[in-house]
């Protein structure tokens, strides 16, 4: 049993924020000492998304927005797994904002780590849903005419139970959230903010690195209404760590078969076993 | 003998349980029995009616002449009293309608007697029971096993009251039963649940509704995942999620949620990972007519998707072949690593059918994973094998390995290249097993007499009303059969060859205006039809139009 996550080198640009986060997440499930087998990243279409190709876990690289719906079905299907969907601003909160929205009302038992470049990379440099507005970008000329989506906002208020914020900067944090989220029973979201060197000239690590600052030590994660205040500061300071986090029934454990039974795919099938139901139909 | 009985009101008034009871107790006495629903979409209101038609023989669709008339308007009346037979009857309310040759009873306040005006429609089918010749005790034994504890009573007492307030108009016998009486639908979820499918998940939408409420209603029994998820397009892409963890799954919609997968459907393409889909057809284009029928969808589930990949579809033609099919589905899905796409309609997803009951022994679950130990070194999930398909095997099963789907063309590895050559190679990869499929599809069902100069060609559920047309016409010595096509996509060619030598003519009946079958048949056969019989009124064929029309064109 292995597990060691290194695989290839990944093709993103130089000084990308993607290798400082690839570099926490094998570190986070080492630490874990989570076998490779047993993982699974989940992914949309992104540069982020690229994850799966650069890390010796199984993985799902999907359709751009839909990193979420997938992650679920093999949760669902296999409790034992250690599932992680991961996936850029663009997928996450704009092609994929209604899978969002929902799988935080199912709080299943996946981690979700949102590489937040606050720019789309992949398809070079248009804005994304966390570009701030009147920013310029190479497709919205004269600047962002709609407001960012507020993401540790919005996921507070649907009802998530972990809600935290890291920054690629901040690997040794970095490790710490990442293994707390996959720890957490439930549907943890976790947004990473992380320069694009190329194409986001406004959100660079000087930029970031200028505003965060860690939750203090005495910070209660259990209070909604301080994590919500926190997660609407978004100016000249931001705050890093976890923001909320309380114990929730998870999604699986409402399914009283998948709860107590073993996991879905290791159920014998067997056609007789449905038999019965023809009962109804005499 | 042959009989029909149509009920007909408005939303809301209790037509659908009365005629769950009447026609369940017309099976319990043992007929064969057809039940088809014709119901605007709407909740309350409206003109909704449903034909009960019942047989000595077996029958597959639904006629137009009518024995009893049930109405519980007056509109029912206007619109279907042309259509009784000689010596039909309508069967009506006294405050509906006093006309002549109706039968006017007092049904409300007979209800009201015993204890609910709501209990009329009970009033009502003692009196049809009663006229048909029948004894009381099936009927209301059907009640007993149907209705809540709390109305139970109040029902029998109203049933009983309808049927001694009537006298015998028609002698019928009870018969032995023993068959069960299911809807396309409720089929198709019972072949998903004893093909081992572990997950079925979707968003309502006419008529593919029924398939997810019934999946639900066995969720817990079977230990079936089932959801109501945010949208069509999270169904599918979560179904593949499954299917890649290593359970069966499938999920289903009406032509608009379809369009929602095209994009999934693509990836499922890609990734070669096994999935079932269902396209319970509705008239569109767009939203169409949700409540009615149609057989539009074809050239669409065959096309859908962006890009070339193997996939195959399948037609349901009545309620048993949807049993089957649906089962044989989830092996063909896992044999190739393909999508297969089932094709229903409203017509046969709601009518619901005396049938021999299923036989569960048939039902082979072959799930073509690999479990041999691997070579050491990275798995390959997409390693070029002779036959274009690569051993699978699911996550956290094989210590040290792990499994790689990606939506980008793809090495052997699963991982992401731009070379030209690895390009071609999984192209040819996925195309060869399209080939491989044409090895599996079944020839169409050949019915009507063995070498017919009158050929008709069809698919999926026209099966119905063209066997029992053919049965009257080759009555009639007309030299008359039908190929009915299941497996329609790869397209089945050899009987249509052979058959369509001998044949005068080649007659497409089809449930659409722009015959697509025949589009297919001259795209992989090169064979067209001579005359096409072609109905898009959102409606289904009665035995009747069927006949009329093809007797127009014989003659």
């Amino acid at each position: 049993m292995t597990c060691e996550y290194d695989l290839y080198d990944p093709s993103w640009c130089p000084g990308c924020g993607n290798y400082m986060i690839i570099k926490a997440l094998k570190q986070a499930l080492e630490e874990l000492e989570i076998p490779s087998h047993m993982a699974v990243i989940v992914t949309g279409i992104g540069q982020a998304a690229k994850m799966p190709h650069y890390i010796a876990a199984n993985g799902f690289n999907g359709l751009h927005g839909r990193a979420l719906p997938p992650a679920i079905g093999i949760k669902l299907s296999n409790k034992d797994l250690t599932v992680i969907a991961e996936s850029g601003d663009g997928d996450t909160y704009g092609e994929g904002g209604n899978h969002f929205i929902h799988t935080i009302r199912r709080n299943i038992n996946i981690a979700h780590f949102v590489h937040d470049n606050q720019i789309y990379g992949l398809t070079k440099g248009q804005g994304s849903p966390t570009t701030a507005m009147g920013q310029v970008t190479t497709l919205q000329y004269d600047g962002v005419k709609v407001e960012p989506v507020k993401p540790l906002a919005l996921s507070l208020t649907m009802g998530a139970g972990f809600v935290a914020r890291g920054f690629s900067g901040d690997i040794p944090q970095l490790v710490e959230l990442m293994k707390e989220a996959i720890l957490y029973s439930g549907y943890a979201h976790l947004d990473i903010f992380q320069p694009c060197v190329v194409w986001n000239k406004v959100n660079t690590f000087q930029w970031y690195k200028d505003r965060v600052y860690k939750l203090p030590e005495d910070y209660d994660y259990t209070d909604f209404n301080a994590a919500y205040k926190k997660a609407m500061e978004f100016g000249d300071k931001i705050p890093t760590g976890i923001l909320f986090k309380v114990e929730k029934e998870t999604y699986e454990d409402r399914f009283e078969f998948i709860k107590n039974g073993p996991p879905l795919v290791d159920a014998e099938l067997n056609p007789m076993d449905a038999e019965k139901l023809l009962n109804d139909f005499y | 003998m042959n009989y029909t009985v149509l009920i007909g009101g408005a939303a809301g008034q209790g037509m659908d349980t009365l005629s769950e009871l009447l026609t369940k107790s017309l099976k319990r006495y043992g007929f064969f029995v057809f039940k088809h629903s014709d119901y605007m979409s709407r909740v309350r209101g409206g003109h909704n009616f449903i034909q009960i038609r019942f047989s000595d023989k077996p029958v597959y669709t639904y006629e137009e002449n009518i024995d009893i008339i049930f109405a519980l308007n007056k509109e029912t009346i206007d619109l279907h009293k042309g259509r009784l037979k000689e010596d039909g009857i309508i069967l009506a309310d006294k405050e509906v309608s006093e006309e002549n040759n109706i039968l006017a009873l007092d049904l409300e306040d007979t209800a009201k007697n015993a204890g609910n005006s709501r209990a009329m429609t009970s009033v009502g089918m003692g009196s049809i029971i009663k006229m048909l010749g029948l004894k009381s005790d099936k009927a209301l034994k059907v009640m007993e096993d149907t209705l809540k504890e709390s109305i139970l009573d109040v029902n029998m007492n109203a049933f009983s009251k309808g049927y001694e307030m009537v006298e015998k108009r028609f002698n019928l016998d009870s018969m032995n039963d023993g068959r069960i009486l299911i809807d396309g639908n409720t089929a198709v979820a019972m072949g998903a649940a004893a093909a081992g499918c572990r997950y079925y998940c979707g968003y309502p939408m006419t008529p593919s509704t029924t398939v997810l409420s019934n999946m639900e209603k066995w969720s817990h029994g079977l230990g079936i995942f089932t959801e109501q998820v945010e949208d069509e397009v999270a169904a599918l892409n979560m179904a593949l999620g499954a299917s890649y963890a290593g359970v069966r799954a499938m999920t289903g919609s009406s032509g608009g949620g379809i369009a929602l997968m095209s994009e999934a459907l693509s990836l499922a393409g890609i990734i070669e990972t096994p999935v079932v889909i269902i396209n319970v057809q509705r008239p569109g284009p767009a939203t169409g007519l949700p409540t009615r029928t149609e057989q539009a969808d074809l050239r669409f589930v065959m096309h859908s998707g962006h890009g070339e990949f193997p996939r195959m579809v399948i037609s349901l033609r009545n309620v048993e072949d949807a049993f089957y099919q649906t089962t044989r589905a989830f092996n063909l899905a896992e044999k190739y690593q393909i999508p297969v796409i089932l094709l229903s309609d409203q017509y046969l997803a709601d009518g619901a059918t005396t049938t021999v009951p299923f036989d569960f022994k048939k039902v082979k679950i072959e799930r073509f994973l690999h479990e041999e130990k691997l070579p050491e070194g990275r798995y390959k999930r997409y390693e070029l094998t002779e036959s274009g398909v690569s051993p699978r095997i699911i996550p956290g099963k094989f210590e040290d390995k792990v499994v790689l789907v990606d939506s980008d063309e793809h090495d052997e590895y699963g991982n992401i290249t731009e070379s030209a050559q690895v390009r071609k190679d999984m192209v040819d990869k996925r195309n060869k097993k399209g080939a491989l499929l044409e090895s599996e599809i079944q020839e169409p069902w050949l019915i009507g007499v063995e070498s017919p100069e009158n050929l008709i060609v069809c698919w999926g559920s026209v099966y119905g009303p063209v066997k029992e047309a053919i049965e009257l016409l080759v009555e009639e010595e007309i030299s008359i059969g039908a190929l009915v096509y299941g497996d329609i996509y790869p397209f089945p060619i050899k009987l249509l060859q052979e058959k369509s030598k001998s044949a005068k003519r080649i007659i497409d009946i089809e449930n659409n205006s722009t015959a697509q079958l025949d589009g297919l048949m001259r795209q992989f056969a090169l064979i067209k039809s001579d005359i096409k019989i072609l109905k898009y009124d959102g409606r289904a064929f009665s035995i009747d139009e069927v006949y009329r029309r093809l007797k127009e064109v014989i003659e």
